[in-house]
């Protein structure tokens, strides 16, 4: 099973081209007010992070991720059930 | 100090901006007075129609302004309620049946809009333990009721049969308890879906289909029942879902199903038991639309002329639209969102109302000037609407190096 350290390695590459400006990315970076995620940008790193680790992320869990840890935490459980 | 509107001042700026540029609010777009079904004043002038998802031109039809007069002096103005506290009004379940009778399928209710019919049953139809896989360029409608719902929702790549059938495989025994929802043509680029080949994968996994023939009812297939009747899949999808407010001309939303299990579904669905139903008046022109659509394939023809004239000029100027031919035409713009904006005032300012699409909505990005044809646009209206394209290309050669 990956850690949350080596998913969140993976989500950095995955945001970083995303970003308006260059900051710092970590596991408290917020997708929306840090990183500049507007609705459509979340799709389109969705559907990325599927490509990347192939697996199918549910719409669902979008309430509960605000930061790149949320994301990542997440992503293991999908990836543990995958 | 913050504000509950704090929230909503990029949206003020970035109105402010676009009206900067284009002297009007695109998106606040006033018309004065409705002239006929492709023409109308906005502004002081009179300007043509072309955005308007009128497919038929049935909003001026001398048969269904009578059949609603009737009903609005026999029924009154309103019913005052939803149907399960206030009662169905005949007129309700006469359209039903007529409805489920047009699509042969065994079940059909009708809403209050074509919004509320995606919410109602996106939202009711599958549970906790079912699956939603949709494309991801399905209207907000469709996404708006999977998020009212319970169901686990998941996205395909758009028009990606592949994709699809990659994503069931994931689903394991899953797969089976899963709604696929695509559309007839997707209402921002025109595209039709591959509906055979997404039959065909959903099929191998025992998944059910529901397709949104919201924008080729009445447009698509020999008696305009939509796509799945102009592919001859009908009695392989399991729900179909559409509008009255495009092909119908009124307002409404239905829901049809080869499944008769479909009217238990109807006493579950909060946004059919907690709305006011349809009008009298709306429900009778509707009616009157439908039979008019299932009597005459004129109308059809005559948009298909028209939709077919208006994309191969438009390619001939060498415009980037959609991937086919459709009544509706997306035009798409290598040009930044104020220039965009800019030349659909000018076509406004030319005569010409289309539709102005801005990022994030369109697909893929970039923006569009999207156009809806209609049966009734005259030739002289297409020459119009063609001489108004030529000028702005004009501009836009202009821009580019």
């Amino acid at each position: 099973m990956q850690s949350k350290e080596d998913i969140l390695e993976q989500l950095y590459e995955l945001v970083r081209p995303y970003t308006k400006k260059p900051i710092e990315l970590g596991e408290e970076t917020g997708l929306a007010n840090e990183v500049g995620l507007d609705s459509v940008k979340v799709m389109d790193l969705i559907t990325q992070t599927e490509d990347h680790f192939d697996i199918s992320i549910p719409l669902n869990i979008l309430p509960d991720v605000r930061t790149l840890g949320d994301f990542a935490e997440q992503l293991q459980k999908l990836l543990k059930d995958s | 100090m913050t504000s509950l509107f704090d929230k909503f001042l990029p949206l003020e700026e970035t109105r402010a901006e676009l009206v900067a540029v284009s002297g009007v609010d695109p998106f606040h777009v006033v018309v004065e007075k409705v002239v006929s079904a492709t023409e109308a004043m906005i502004n002081g002038r009179k300007v043509i129609m072309a955005g308007t998802n009128n497919y038929l031109g049935l909003t001026f039809d001398p048969e269904c302004i009578a059949a609603a007069c009737t009903a609005l002096r026999e029924e009154g103005t309103g019913t005052t309620g939803s149907r399960m506290a206030n009662g169905s009004y005949a007129a309700h379940v006469a359209l039903e049946n007529e409805l489920a009778a047009f699509f042969n399928c065994a079940a059909a209710i009708v809403f209050s809009t074509g919004y509320i019919a995606n919410l109602a049953i996106l939202s009711t139809l599958t549970g906790p333990e079912d699956v939603i896989l949709l494309d991801t360029d399905c209207h907000a409608s469709i996404y708006d009721g999977t998020r009212l719902g319970s169901a686990q929702v998941i996205r395909f790549l758009h028009n990606n049969p592949a994709d699809l059938e990659k994503r069931l495989q994931r689903l394991g025994d899953r797969a089976g308890n899963t709604l696929v929802v695509v559309e007839g043509i997707y209402s921002m680029l025109g595209d039709r879906a591959p509906l055979r080949e997404i039959i065909d994968v959903k099929n191998r996994f025992g998944a059910s289909l529901l397709v949104d023939e919201a924008h080729s009812l009445g447009v698509l297939g020999q008696q305009g029942r939509g796509l799945a009747e102009e592919v001859g899949v009908e009695t392989e999808v399991d729900f179909i879902t559409g509008t009255f407010s495009k092909s119908l001309g009124s307002i409404g939303g239905f829901c049809v199903s080869r499944w008769a299990e479909l009217e238990n579904v109807r006493y579950a669905m909060r946004p059919y038991i907690f709305t006011a139903s349809s009008s009298p008046s709306l429900i009778s022109s509707t009616r009157k639309a439908l039979e008019i659509l299932y009597r005459s394939t004129a109308l059809r023809e005559k948009l298909w002329d028209n939709a077919t004239q208006l994309y191969q000029g438009l390619v001939a100027m060498g415009f980037e639209l959609g991937p086919e031919i459709s009544p509706v035409i997306a035009v798409r713009l290598p040009a930044s969102v104020g220039e965009a904006t800019a030349l659909w005032r000018d076509l406004l300012t030319q005569g010409i109302y289309v539709n102005l699409v801005l990022p994030p909505a369109t697909p893929g990005g970039g923006s569009l000037l999207r156009c809806s044809l209609s049966a009734a646009h005259s030739q002289v209206q297409i020459n119009a609407i063609l001489d108004a394209f030529s000028l702005i290309k004009e501009k836009l050669q202009m821009h580019q190096p």
